[in-house]
Protein backbone atom coordinates (compact mmCIF):
# COMPACT_ATOMS: atom_id res chain seq x y z
CA UNK A 1 0.00 0.00 0.00
CA UNK A 2 2.43 2.09 0.64
CA UNK A 3 5.06 1.20 -2.14
CA UNK A 4 1.76 2.25 -4.37
CA UNK A 5 1.30 5.33 -2.55
CA UNK A 6 5.02 6.38 -2.66
CA UNK A 7 4.68 5.47 -6.87
CA UNK A 8 1.50 7.61 -7.36
CA UNK A 9 3.26 10.45 -5.68
CA UNK A 10 6.47 10.51 -7.99
CA UNK A 11 4.41 9.72 -11.06
CA UNK A 12 2.11 12.72 -9.76
CA UNK A 13 5.02 14.74 -9.77
CA UNK A 14 6.32 13.65 -13.51
CA UNK A 15 3.20 14.66 -14.34
CA UNK A 16 3.34 18.07 -13.25
CA UNK A 17 6.89 18.23 -14.37
CA UNK A 18 5.98 17.18 -17.84
CA UNK A 19 2.96 19.45 -18.30
CA UNK A 20 4.88 22.55 -16.41
CA UNK A 21 6.82 23.44 -19.44
CA UNK A 22 3.85 23.92 -21.78
CA UNK A 23 1.93 25.92 -19.25
CA UNK A 24 4.90 27.95 -18.46
CA UNK A 25 4.63 28.92 -22.67
CA UNK A 26 1.27 29.73 -22.81
CA UNK A 27 1.77 31.99 -19.56
CA UNK A 28 4.53 33.39 -20.72
CA UNK A 29 2.94 34.33 -23.64
CA UNK A 30 0.29 35.72 -22.29
CA UNK A 31 2.92 38.10 -20.21
CA UNK A 32 2.95 41.68 -21.47
CA UNK A 33 6.15 43.61 -21.43
CA UNK A 34 6.66 44.56 -17.53
CA UNK A 35 5.76 41.04 -17.03
CA UNK A 36 8.29 38.97 -19.28
CA UNK A 37 10.93 38.68 -16.55
CA UNK A 38 8.36 37.75 -13.46
CA UNK A 39 8.25 34.31 -12.20
CA UNK A 40 4.59 34.74 -11.70
CA UNK A 41 2.61 31.54 -12.40
CA UNK A 42 -0.13 33.08 -14.03
CA UNK A 43 0.36 36.33 -15.58
CA UNK A 44 -1.29 39.86 -13.41
CA UNK A 45 -2.67 41.12 -16.57
CA UNK A 46 -2.83 38.91 -19.51
CA UNK A 47 -2.66 40.19 -22.67
CA UNK A 48 -2.55 38.92 -26.35
CA UNK A 49 -0.49 41.81 -27.31
CA UNK A 50 2.41 39.03 -27.74
CA UNK A 51 0.51 37.45 -30.70
CA UNK A 52 -0.67 40.69 -32.15
CA UNK A 53 2.86 42.14 -32.38
CA UNK A 54 3.83 37.85 -34.12
CA UNK A 55 1.50 38.00 -36.68
CA UNK A 56 2.28 41.80 -37.74
CA UNK A 57 5.82 41.60 -36.91
CA UNK A 58 5.71 38.70 -39.57
CA UNK A 59 4.18 37.47 -41.91
CA UNK A 60 2.95 34.39 -39.38
CA UNK A 61 -0.71 33.82 -41.13
CA UNK A 62 1.13 33.55 -44.49
CA UNK A 63 3.46 30.89 -42.60
CA UNK A 64 0.21 29.19 -41.22
CA UNK A 65 -1.41 28.59 -44.33
CA UNK A 66 1.72 27.49 -45.94
CA UNK A 67 1.93 24.95 -43.44
CA UNK A 68 -1.72 24.19 -43.22
CA UNK A 69 -2.11 23.91 -47.02
CA UNK A 70 1.49 21.28 -47.11
CA UNK A 71 0.92 19.09 -44.36
CA UNK A 72 -2.78 18.63 -45.82
CA UNK A 73 -2.39 18.14 -48.91
CA UNK A 74 0.60 15.58 -48.12
CA UNK A 75 -2.24 13.65 -45.61
CA UNK A 76 -4.84 13.18 -48.66
CA UNK A 77 -2.60 12.21 -51.19
CA UNK A 78 -0.59 9.86 -49.14
CA UNK A 79 -3.55 8.20 -47.67
CA UNK A 80 -5.06 7.70 -51.09
CA UNK A 81 -1.30 6.21 -52.61
CA UNK A 82 -0.78 3.90 -49.09
CA UNK A 83 -4.37 2.90 -49.33
CA UNK A 84 -4.07 1.98 -53.26
CA UNK A 85 -0.98 0.21 -52.65
CA UNK A 86 -2.03 -1.76 -49.24
CA UNK A 87 -5.80 -3.20 -51.18
CA UNK A 88 -3.10 -4.50 -54.04
CA UNK A 89 -1.10 -6.46 -50.90
CA UNK A 90 -3.03 -6.96 -48.91
CA UNK A 91 -6.19 -8.23 -50.86
CA UNK A 92 -4.53 -9.55 -54.35
CA UNK A 93 -2.93 -12.04 -55.39
CA UNK A 94 -0.21 -11.52 -57.95
CA UNK A 95 3.52 -12.46 -58.55
CA UNK A 96 6.04 -11.20 -56.60
CA UNK A 97 3.70 -9.45 -53.90
CA UNK A 98 5.88 -10.77 -51.08
CA UNK A 99 9.14 -9.50 -52.56
CA UNK A 100 7.69 -5.68 -52.93
CA UNK A 101 6.79 -5.81 -49.39
CA UNK A 102 9.43 -6.60 -48.40
CA UNK A 103 11.39 -3.68 -50.90
CA UNK A 104 8.66 -1.05 -49.19
CA UNK A 105 9.02 -2.25 -45.65
CA UNK A 106 12.81 -1.97 -45.58
CA UNK A 107 12.52 1.93 -46.79
CA UNK A 108 11.46 2.20 -43.26
CA UNK A 109 15.34 1.86 -42.33
CA UNK A 110 15.99 4.87 -45.13
CA UNK A 111 15.58 7.77 -43.26
CA UNK A 112 15.78 10.93 -44.12
CA UNK A 113 19.03 12.58 -43.24
CA UNK A 114 20.57 9.59 -45.30
CA UNK A 115 19.01 10.83 -48.43
CA UNK A 116 19.03 14.35 -48.01
CA UNK A 117 21.54 15.57 -50.13
CA UNK A 118 20.54 13.76 -53.05
CA UNK A 119 17.10 14.33 -52.83
CA UNK A 120 18.29 18.23 -52.42
CA UNK A 121 19.91 17.87 -55.82
CA UNK A 122 16.93 15.74 -57.14
CA UNK A 123 14.59 18.46 -56.47
CA UNK A 124 16.93 21.10 -57.74
CA UNK A 125 17.19 19.58 -60.92
CA UNK A 126 13.11 19.20 -60.78
CA UNK A 127 13.25 22.63 -60.32
CA UNK A 128 10.96 22.27 -56.99
CA UNK A 129 13.16 24.26 -54.71
CA UNK A 130 11.31 26.96 -52.53
CA UNK A 131 8.38 25.45 -54.19
CA UNK A 132 4.88 23.61 -52.52
CA UNK A 133 5.54 20.93 -55.16
CA UNK A 134 9.08 20.36 -53.51
CA UNK A 135 7.73 20.60 -50.09
CA UNK A 136 4.41 17.98 -50.79
CA UNK A 137 6.13 15.63 -53.64
CA UNK A 138 9.22 13.79 -51.54
CA UNK A 139 6.98 14.00 -47.79
CA UNK A 140 3.75 11.87 -49.71
CA UNK A 141 6.01 8.20 -49.59
CA UNK A 142 6.78 6.11 -46.53
CA UNK A 143 5.83 2.68 -45.55
CA UNK A 144 4.57 3.32 -42.21
CA UNK A 145 1.09 3.85 -44.01
CA UNK A 146 1.54 1.05 -46.10
CA UNK A 147 2.31 -1.00 -43.42
CA UNK A 148 -0.42 -0.06 -41.10
CA UNK A 149 -3.14 -0.27 -43.82
CA UNK A 150 -2.03 -3.60 -45.20
CA UNK A 151 -2.61 -5.04 -41.65
CA UNK A 152 -5.95 -3.81 -41.58
CA UNK A 153 -7.20 -4.52 -44.70
CA UNK A 154 -5.77 -8.44 -44.53
CA UNK A 155 -8.28 -8.86 -41.81
CA UNK A 156 -11.55 -7.93 -43.87
CA UNK A 157 -13.47 -10.92 -44.41
CA UNK A 158 -13.33 -11.83 -48.19
CA UNK A 159 -17.13 -12.15 -48.37
CA UNK A 160 -18.00 -8.50 -48.83
CA UNK A 161 -15.22 -8.37 -51.45
CA UNK A 162 -16.73 -11.57 -53.60
CA UNK A 163 -20.14 -10.31 -53.08
CA UNK A 164 -19.11 -7.09 -55.09
CA UNK A 165 -17.23 -9.21 -57.46
CA UNK A 166 -20.21 -11.20 -58.49
CA UNK A 167 -22.20 -8.50 -58.83
CA UNK A 168 -19.52 -7.31 -61.69
CA UNK A 169 -17.57 -4.84 -59.41
CA UNK A 170 -14.40 -4.23 -61.07
CA UNK A 171 -10.76 -3.72 -58.84
CA UNK A 172 -11.39 -0.05 -58.66
CA UNK A 173 -14.72 -0.38 -57.45
CA UNK A 174 -14.08 -3.03 -54.78
CA UNK A 175 -11.23 -0.80 -53.80
CA UNK A 176 -13.55 2.49 -53.53
CA UNK A 177 -16.72 1.61 -52.73
CA UNK A 178 -15.86 -1.13 -50.21
CA UNK A 179 -12.69 -1.21 -48.97
CA UNK A 180 -12.32 2.10 -48.42
CA UNK A 181 -15.16 2.71 -46.50
CA UNK A 182 -14.82 -0.21 -44.24
CA UNK A 183 -11.12 1.54 -43.35
CA UNK A 184 -12.47 4.79 -42.40
CA UNK A 185 -11.59 4.46 -38.69
CA UNK A 186 -7.83 3.39 -39.61
CA UNK A 187 -7.86 6.36 -42.19
CA UNK A 188 -8.81 8.77 -39.97
CA UNK A 189 -5.87 8.25 -36.86
CA UNK A 190 -3.59 7.83 -39.71
CA UNK A 191 -4.87 11.43 -41.14
CA UNK A 192 -4.42 12.78 -38.05
CA UNK A 193 -0.59 10.94 -37.86
CA UNK A 194 0.41 12.38 -41.33
CA UNK A 195 -0.81 15.77 -40.42
CA UNK A 196 0.67 16.10 -37.36
CA UNK A 197 3.79 14.45 -38.28
CA UNK A 198 3.98 16.88 -41.56
CA UNK A 199 2.88 19.96 -39.76
CA UNK A 200 5.86 19.35 -37.05
CA UNK A 201 8.97 18.77 -39.82
CA UNK A 202 11.24 20.63 -39.97
CA UNK A 203 14.96 19.21 -41.75
CA UNK A 204 13.15 19.02 -45.30
CA UNK A 205 11.75 22.51 -45.19
CA UNK A 206 14.80 23.89 -43.81
CA UNK A 207 16.85 21.96 -46.41
CA UNK A 208 14.60 23.28 -49.58
CA UNK A 209 13.27 26.97 -48.81
CA UNK A 210 14.92 29.94 -48.69
CA UNK A 211 12.21 31.69 -50.64
CA UNK A 212 10.50 32.96 -47.09
CA UNK A 213 7.10 32.75 -49.16
CA UNK A 214 7.25 29.49 -48.83
CA UNK A 215 8.28 29.15 -45.31
CA UNK A 216 6.39 26.84 -43.10
CA UNK A 217 5.48 27.96 -39.90
CA UNK A 218 8.24 25.71 -37.68
CA UNK A 219 10.94 27.64 -40.18
CA UNK A 220 9.60 30.82 -39.55
CA UNK A 221 9.94 30.69 -35.92
CA UNK A 222 13.18 28.76 -35.53
CA UNK A 223 14.32 31.91 -37.44
CA UNK A 224 12.16 33.89 -35.41
CA UNK A 225 13.93 32.77 -32.10
CA UNK A 226 17.03 33.56 -33.59
CA UNK A 227 16.05 37.27 -34.31
CA UNK A 228 14.00 37.52 -31.18
CA UNK A 229 16.11 35.54 -28.56
CA UNK A 230 15.85 38.37 -25.99
CA UNK A 231 12.03 39.11 -25.92
CA UNK A 232 10.42 35.56 -23.95
CA UNK A 233 6.95 37.04 -24.33
CA UNK A 234 7.18 36.77 -28.45
CA UNK A 235 8.94 33.61 -28.34
CA UNK A 236 6.44 32.48 -26.10
CA UNK A 237 3.43 33.46 -28.10
CA UNK A 238 5.29 32.08 -31.54
CA UNK A 239 5.44 28.70 -29.82
CA UNK A 240 1.55 29.09 -28.78
CA UNK A 241 1.05 29.36 -32.28
CA UNK A 242 2.33 26.83 -33.82
CA UNK A 243 1.84 24.31 -30.93
CA UNK A 244 -1.89 24.95 -30.60
CA UNK A 245 -2.92 23.13 -33.51
CA UNK A 246 -1.18 20.27 -32.63
CA UNK A 247 -2.57 19.96 -29.14
CA UNK A 248 -6.64 20.74 -30.74
CA UNK A 249 -6.19 18.00 -33.23
CA UNK A 250 -5.03 15.90 -30.28
CA UNK A 251 -7.65 17.01 -27.68
CA UNK A 252 -10.38 15.94 -30.74
CA UNK A 253 -8.74 13.20 -32.57
CA UNK A 254 -6.93 11.78 -28.94
CA UNK A 255 -8.82 8.05 -29.41
CA UNK A 256 -7.58 7.72 -33.27
CA UNK A 257 -4.30 8.56 -32.34
CA UNK A 258 -3.75 6.32 -29.59
CA UNK A 259 -5.58 3.59 -31.29
CA UNK A 260 -2.93 3.83 -34.56
CA UNK A 261 0.48 4.25 -32.25
CA UNK A 262 -0.68 1.27 -30.47
CA UNK A 263 -1.12 -0.71 -33.32
CA UNK A 264 1.65 0.43 -35.41
CA UNK A 265 4.19 -1.94 -33.88
CA UNK A 266 2.47 -5.15 -34.18
CA UNK A 267 -0.11 -8.06 -35.60
CA UNK B 1 -14.25 -29.24 -65.58
CA UNK B 2 -17.55 -31.08 -65.16
CA UNK B 3 -16.63 -32.04 -61.39
CA UNK B 4 -16.75 -28.48 -61.35
CA UNK B 5 -19.93 -27.64 -62.85
CA UNK B 6 -21.54 -30.55 -60.62
CA UNK B 7 -20.32 -28.75 -57.11
CA UNK B 8 -21.63 -25.51 -59.07
CA UNK B 9 -24.95 -27.53 -58.47
CA UNK B 10 -24.27 -28.58 -55.27
CA UNK B 11 -23.70 -25.11 -52.97
CA UNK B 12 -24.25 -21.65 -54.67
CA UNK B 13 -21.91 -19.87 -52.18
CA UNK B 14 -19.06 -23.00 -53.32
CA UNK B 15 -19.94 -21.87 -57.04
CA UNK B 16 -19.94 -18.06 -56.63
CA UNK B 17 -16.45 -18.10 -55.01
CA UNK B 18 -14.93 -20.83 -57.65
CA UNK B 19 -16.62 -18.59 -60.28
CA UNK B 20 -14.39 -16.06 -59.10
CA UNK B 21 -11.36 -17.89 -59.62
CA UNK B 22 -12.03 -18.96 -63.04
CA UNK B 23 -12.69 -15.53 -64.29
CA UNK B 24 -10.07 -13.93 -62.69
CA UNK B 25 -7.15 -16.57 -64.09
CA UNK B 26 -4.17 -14.12 -63.90
CA UNK B 27 -5.55 -10.92 -64.28
CA UNK B 28 -5.10 -9.90 -60.47
CA UNK B 29 -1.55 -8.81 -61.62
CA UNK B 30 -2.16 -6.18 -64.36
CA UNK B 31 -4.30 -4.45 -61.97
CA UNK B 32 -1.92 -4.67 -58.57
CA UNK B 33 0.61 -2.98 -60.60
CA UNK B 34 -1.44 -0.52 -60.98
CA UNK B 35 -2.83 -0.20 -57.94
CA UNK B 36 0.97 -0.36 -57.00
CA UNK B 37 2.55 2.20 -59.63
CA UNK B 38 2.02 5.36 -57.49
CA UNK B 39 3.85 4.35 -54.86
CA UNK B 40 6.38 2.14 -56.43
CA UNK B 41 7.46 4.98 -58.69
CA UNK B 42 7.46 7.45 -55.67
CA UNK B 43 9.38 5.12 -53.73
CA UNK B 44 11.62 4.28 -56.73
CA UNK B 45 12.43 7.91 -57.36
CA UNK B 46 12.78 9.83 -53.95
CA UNK B 47 13.72 6.99 -51.71
CA UNK B 48 15.54 3.81 -53.83
CA UNK B 49 17.38 6.02 -55.90
CA UNK B 50 18.86 8.70 -53.81
CA UNK B 51 19.83 5.84 -51.68
CA UNK B 52 22.41 5.06 -54.14
CA UNK B 53 23.00 8.36 -55.42
CA UNK B 54 23.80 8.91 -51.65
CA UNK B 55 26.63 6.70 -52.06
CA UNK B 56 27.99 7.72 -55.80
CA UNK B 57 27.95 11.17 -54.46
CA UNK B 58 29.90 10.56 -51.11
CA UNK B 59 32.77 9.60 -53.94
CA UNK B 60 33.19 13.06 -55.50
CA UNK B 61 34.05 16.40 -54.17
CA UNK B 62 30.26 17.96 -55.10
CA UNK B 63 29.86 21.66 -54.48
CA UNK B 64 26.86 23.39 -54.33
CA UNK B 65 26.92 24.56 -58.04
CA UNK B 66 29.70 23.72 -60.38
CA UNK B 67 31.79 20.93 -61.41
CA UNK B 68 32.29 17.66 -59.26
CA UNK B 69 34.80 15.70 -59.74
CA UNK B 70 36.27 12.39 -58.79
CA UNK B 71 37.21 11.92 -55.24
CA UNK B 72 37.35 8.23 -54.28
CA UNK B 73 37.62 7.45 -50.54
CA UNK B 74 38.92 10.62 -50.32
CA UNK B 75 36.03 12.05 -48.47
CA UNK B 76 36.02 9.18 -46.12
CA UNK B 77 39.71 9.06 -45.59
CA UNK B 78 39.36 12.91 -44.48
CA UNK B 79 36.92 12.06 -42.52
CA UNK B 80 38.86 9.54 -40.54
CA UNK B 81 42.41 10.71 -40.67
CA UNK B 82 42.04 14.70 -40.96
CA UNK B 83 38.56 16.00 -38.98
CA UNK B 84 39.16 15.90 -35.07
CA UNK B 85 35.18 17.28 -35.93
CA UNK B 86 34.07 13.97 -36.70
CA UNK B 87 35.43 12.40 -34.33
CA UNK B 88 33.78 14.42 -31.69
CA UNK B 89 30.42 14.88 -33.50
CA UNK B 90 30.34 10.65 -33.23
CA UNK B 91 31.28 10.23 -29.53
CA UNK B 92 28.63 13.58 -29.16
CA UNK B 93 26.26 11.31 -31.12
CA UNK B 94 26.98 8.49 -29.37
CA UNK B 95 26.70 9.98 -25.76
CA UNK B 96 23.07 11.40 -26.48
CA UNK B 97 21.91 7.85 -27.94
CA UNK B 98 23.34 6.11 -24.72
CA UNK B 99 21.53 8.77 -22.33
CA UNK B 100 18.68 9.25 -24.05
CA UNK B 101 17.57 5.63 -25.13
CA UNK B 102 17.90 3.69 -21.42
CA UNK B 103 16.19 7.32 -19.71
CA UNK B 104 13.49 7.23 -22.45
CA UNK B 105 13.08 3.38 -22.19
CA UNK B 106 13.17 3.36 -18.23
CA UNK B 107 10.39 6.30 -17.99
CA UNK B 108 7.88 4.93 -20.59
CA UNK B 109 8.13 1.33 -18.79
CA UNK B 110 7.63 2.45 -15.10
CA UNK B 111 4.96 5.18 -15.97
CA UNK B 112 2.95 2.69 -18.63
CA UNK B 113 2.79 0.15 -15.45
CA UNK B 114 1.68 2.42 -12.98
CA UNK B 115 -1.18 3.22 -15.73
CA UNK B 116 -1.50 -0.41 -16.29
CA UNK B 117 -3.11 -0.20 -12.52
CA UNK B 118 -6.25 0.63 -11.00
CA UNK B 119 -6.27 4.13 -10.79
CA UNK B 120 -8.14 7.48 -10.91
CA UNK B 121 -7.52 10.31 -13.39
CA UNK B 122 -4.94 7.95 -15.22
CA UNK B 123 -6.80 9.51 -18.66
CA UNK B 124 -5.79 12.74 -17.30
CA UNK B 125 -1.82 11.37 -16.77
CA UNK B 126 -1.80 9.58 -20.24
CA UNK B 127 -3.09 13.13 -21.86
CA UNK B 128 -0.34 15.47 -19.94
CA UNK B 129 2.92 12.70 -20.65
CA UNK B 130 1.91 12.48 -23.90
CA UNK B 131 1.24 15.72 -25.35
CA UNK B 132 4.98 16.62 -25.25
CA UNK B 133 5.03 14.36 -28.58
CA UNK B 134 2.32 16.09 -30.37
CA UNK B 135 3.52 19.49 -29.83
CA UNK B 136 6.14 20.90 -32.70
CA UNK B 137 9.74 19.59 -31.49
CA UNK B 138 11.01 22.99 -32.60
CA UNK B 139 8.58 25.10 -30.48
CA UNK B 140 9.66 22.28 -27.74
CA UNK B 141 13.48 23.14 -27.71
CA UNK B 142 12.50 26.88 -27.68
CA UNK B 143 10.65 26.75 -24.50
CA UNK B 144 13.43 24.98 -22.70
CA UNK B 145 15.78 27.11 -24.42
CA UNK B 146 13.93 29.92 -21.90
CA UNK B 147 14.04 27.02 -19.08
CA UNK B 148 17.24 26.72 -19.37
CA UNK B 149 18.54 30.22 -19.62
CA UNK B 150 20.76 31.82 -16.67
CA UNK B 151 19.23 33.90 -14.93
CA UNK B 152 16.19 34.73 -16.82
CA UNK B 153 15.18 30.88 -17.02
CA UNK B 154 13.02 29.17 -14.49
CA UNK B 155 15.14 26.22 -14.18
CA UNK B 156 17.95 28.86 -12.33
CA UNK B 157 15.40 31.15 -10.45
CA UNK B 158 14.20 27.53 -8.68
CA UNK B 159 17.72 26.27 -7.87
CA UNK B 160 17.91 30.05 -6.71
CA UNK B 161 15.13 30.59 -4.54
CA UNK B 162 13.99 27.17 -3.35
CA UNK B 163 17.18 25.10 -3.36
CA UNK B 164 19.27 28.31 -2.66
CA UNK B 165 22.49 27.02 -5.23
CA UNK B 166 23.49 28.92 -7.97
CA UNK B 167 22.31 27.48 -10.79
CA UNK B 168 24.80 26.57 -13.87
CA UNK B 169 24.76 28.07 -17.65
CA UNK B 170 23.40 25.01 -18.91
CA UNK B 171 23.45 25.39 -22.19
CA UNK B 172 26.41 27.38 -22.48
CA UNK B 173 28.44 24.58 -20.78
CA UNK B 174 30.77 21.98 -22.86
CA UNK B 175 30.00 19.30 -20.15
CA UNK B 176 26.27 20.34 -19.23
CA UNK B 177 24.76 20.82 -22.74
CA UNK B 178 24.82 17.57 -23.67
CA UNK B 179 23.01 16.53 -20.17
CA UNK B 180 20.20 19.30 -20.85
CA UNK B 181 19.46 18.46 -24.78
CA UNK B 182 19.08 14.73 -23.24
CA UNK B 183 16.98 15.98 -20.52
CA UNK B 184 14.72 17.93 -22.69
CA UNK B 185 14.55 15.34 -25.79
CA UNK B 186 13.01 12.47 -22.48
CA UNK B 187 10.66 14.64 -21.65
CA UNK B 188 9.76 15.36 -25.28
CA UNK B 189 9.69 11.21 -26.37
CA UNK B 190 9.06 9.16 -23.36
CA UNK B 191 4.99 9.44 -24.04
CA UNK B 192 5.41 8.04 -27.55
CA UNK B 193 6.99 4.47 -25.98
CA UNK B 194 4.61 4.84 -23.13
CA UNK B 195 1.42 4.18 -25.34
CA UNK B 196 3.42 1.08 -27.02
CA UNK B 197 3.96 -0.58 -23.96
CA UNK B 198 0.55 0.57 -22.31
CA UNK B 199 -0.55 -1.15 -25.30
CA UNK B 200 1.66 -4.06 -24.54
CA UNK B 201 0.67 -4.27 -20.94
CA UNK B 202 -3.14 -4.22 -21.98
CA UNK B 203 -2.56 -7.74 -23.90
CA UNK B 204 -1.51 -9.79 -20.88
CA UNK B 205 -4.22 -11.77 -20.06
CA UNK B 206 -5.54 -10.80 -16.71
CA UNK B 207 -5.88 -15.19 -15.84
CA UNK B 208 -1.94 -15.25 -15.76
CA UNK B 209 -1.54 -12.85 -12.67
CA UNK B 210 -4.36 -14.12 -10.75
CA UNK B 211 -2.69 -17.29 -10.91
CA UNK B 212 0.97 -16.21 -9.89
CA UNK B 213 -1.29 -14.20 -7.35
CA UNK B 214 -2.60 -17.62 -6.22
CA UNK B 215 0.65 -18.92 -6.26
CA UNK B 216 1.94 -16.05 -3.68
CA UNK B 217 4.03 -14.31 -5.63
CA UNK B 218 4.30 -10.77 -4.61
CA UNK B 219 3.90 -7.88 -7.09
CA UNK B 220 7.63 -7.33 -7.44
CA UNK B 221 8.04 -10.99 -8.67
CA UNK B 222 5.02 -10.81 -10.58
CA UNK B 223 6.43 -7.86 -12.25
CA UNK B 224 9.31 -9.80 -12.79
CA UNK B 225 8.21 -13.03 -13.97
CA UNK B 226 4.69 -12.12 -15.99
CA UNK B 227 4.96 -9.08 -16.76
CA UNK B 228 8.33 -8.54 -18.29
CA UNK B 229 8.80 -11.53 -20.25
CA UNK B 230 5.59 -11.35 -21.35
CA UNK B 231 6.34 -7.22 -22.47
CA UNK B 232 9.62 -8.02 -24.39
CA UNK B 233 8.55 -7.94 -27.27
CA UNK B 234 6.61 -4.35 -27.08
CA UNK B 235 10.38 -3.35 -25.46
CA UNK B 236 12.21 -4.56 -28.10
CA UNK B 237 9.82 -2.43 -30.61
CA UNK B 238 10.01 0.56 -28.92
CA UNK B 239 13.75 0.01 -27.84
CA UNK B 240 14.82 -0.64 -31.49
CA UNK B 241 12.53 2.55 -32.60
CA UNK B 242 13.93 4.72 -30.17
CA UNK B 243 17.36 3.61 -31.19
CA UNK B 244 17.16 4.59 -35.06
CA UNK B 245 15.05 7.87 -34.85
CA UNK B 246 17.98 9.32 -31.56
CA UNK B 247 20.85 8.43 -33.77
CA UNK B 248 19.13 10.79 -36.00
CA UNK B 249 18.64 13.64 -33.47
CA UNK B 250 19.08 17.11 -35.48
CA UNK B 251 16.38 19.66 -34.32
CA UNK B 252 17.13 19.49 -31.01
CA UNK B 253 20.82 20.48 -31.21
CA UNK B 254 19.71 22.89 -34.21
CA UNK B 255 17.62 25.33 -31.51
CA UNK B 256 18.62 24.19 -28.41
CA UNK B 257 22.52 25.08 -28.60
CA UNK B 258 23.07 25.04 -32.44
CA UNK B 259 25.88 22.29 -31.80
CA UNK B 260 27.73 24.18 -29.61
CA UNK B 261 29.40 25.64 -27.21
CA UNK B 262 32.24 24.59 -29.86
CA UNK B 263 30.93 21.48 -30.98
CA UNK B 264 30.15 19.51 -27.81
CA UNK B 265 26.21 19.17 -29.00
CA UNK B 266 26.71 18.87 -32.78
CA UNK B 267 25.34 15.42 -33.68
CA UNK B 268 25.84 13.62 -36.78
CA UNK B 269 22.85 14.89 -38.71
CA UNK B 270 23.82 18.24 -37.53
CA UNK B 271 26.83 18.02 -38.91
CA UNK B 272 26.03 16.32 -42.10
CA UNK B 273 23.35 19.34 -42.79
CA UNK B 274 26.35 21.91 -41.77
CA UNK B 275 28.65 20.06 -44.72
CA UNK B 276 26.00 19.97 -46.89
CA UNK B 277 24.03 23.20 -46.66
CA UNK B 278 26.33 25.63 -45.03
CA UNK B 279 29.72 24.97 -46.30
CA UNK B 280 28.13 22.98 -49.35
CA UNK B 281 30.37 20.59 -49.50
CA UNK B 282 27.73 17.68 -50.90
CA UNK B 283 30.23 15.02 -51.08
CA UNK B 284 31.68 15.17 -47.71
CA UNK B 285 27.63 15.60 -46.52
CA UNK B 286 27.10 12.05 -48.66
CA UNK B 287 30.26 10.31 -46.81
CA UNK B 288 28.64 11.22 -42.92
CA UNK B 289 25.02 10.23 -44.20
CA UNK B 290 26.70 7.02 -45.20
CA UNK B 291 28.13 6.69 -41.94
CA UNK B 292 24.92 7.48 -40.76
CA UNK B 293 23.02 4.47 -42.43
CA UNK B 294 25.77 1.81 -41.87
CA UNK B 295 25.72 2.86 -37.75
CA UNK B 296 21.87 2.55 -37.92
CA UNK B 297 21.64 -0.92 -40.17
CA UNK B 298 24.88 -2.03 -37.41
CA UNK B 299 22.74 -1.18 -34.70
CA UNK B 300 19.55 -2.72 -35.75
CA UNK B 301 21.15 -5.65 -37.19
CA UNK B 302 22.61 -6.35 -33.87
CA UNK B 303 19.18 -5.97 -31.90
CA UNK B 304 17.44 -8.27 -34.19
CA UNK B 305 20.27 -11.16 -33.32
CA UNK B 306 20.50 -10.32 -29.63
CA UNK B 307 16.56 -10.43 -29.34
CA UNK B 308 16.76 -14.07 -29.69
CA UNK B 309 18.41 -13.79 -25.93
CA UNK B 310 15.95 -11.78 -24.80
CA UNK B 311 12.61 -11.38 -26.49
CA UNK B 312 10.19 -13.69 -25.85
CA UNK B 313 7.35 -14.53 -28.55
CA UNK B 314 4.40 -16.36 -26.67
Amino acid sequence: MLQSAVFTVIVAILGLLTISPLFWMVSGALKGQDEQYSFRLIPQNPTLENFHYVFTALPFARYMANSFFVAGVVTIIALWFHSMAAYALARLRFPGRDFLFLVIFSTLLVSLPVILVPLFILVRELHMLNSYAGLIVPAIFNAFGIFLLRQFYLGIPQELEEAAIVDGAGYWRVYWNIILPLSKPILAALAVFFFLANWNSFLWPLTITTDQSKWMVQIAIASFQQQYASSQNYIMAASVVVALPTMLLFFFFQRQLVESIKTSGFK
Amino acid sequence: MRRAAQSEAVATRGAASWRIRRRRPRSDTVAAYGFLAPNGIGFLVFTLIPIGASFVISLYHWPLVGEASFAGTQNYRALATSDPVFWQVLRNTFSYVFGYVPLNILLSLGIAVWLSSKIRGKNLFRVIFFLPVVTPMVANAMIWTLLYMPQSGVIDWFLVNVLHISGPNWLGSQTLAMPAMIVMSVWQGFGYNMLILSAGLQSIPVELYDAAAIDGASSWRRFLNVTLPLLTPFLFFAFVMTLITSFQVFTQPYVLTGGGPGVSTTTLVLYLYNNGFQFFKMGYASALAWILFVIIMTATAIQFVAQKRWVHYG
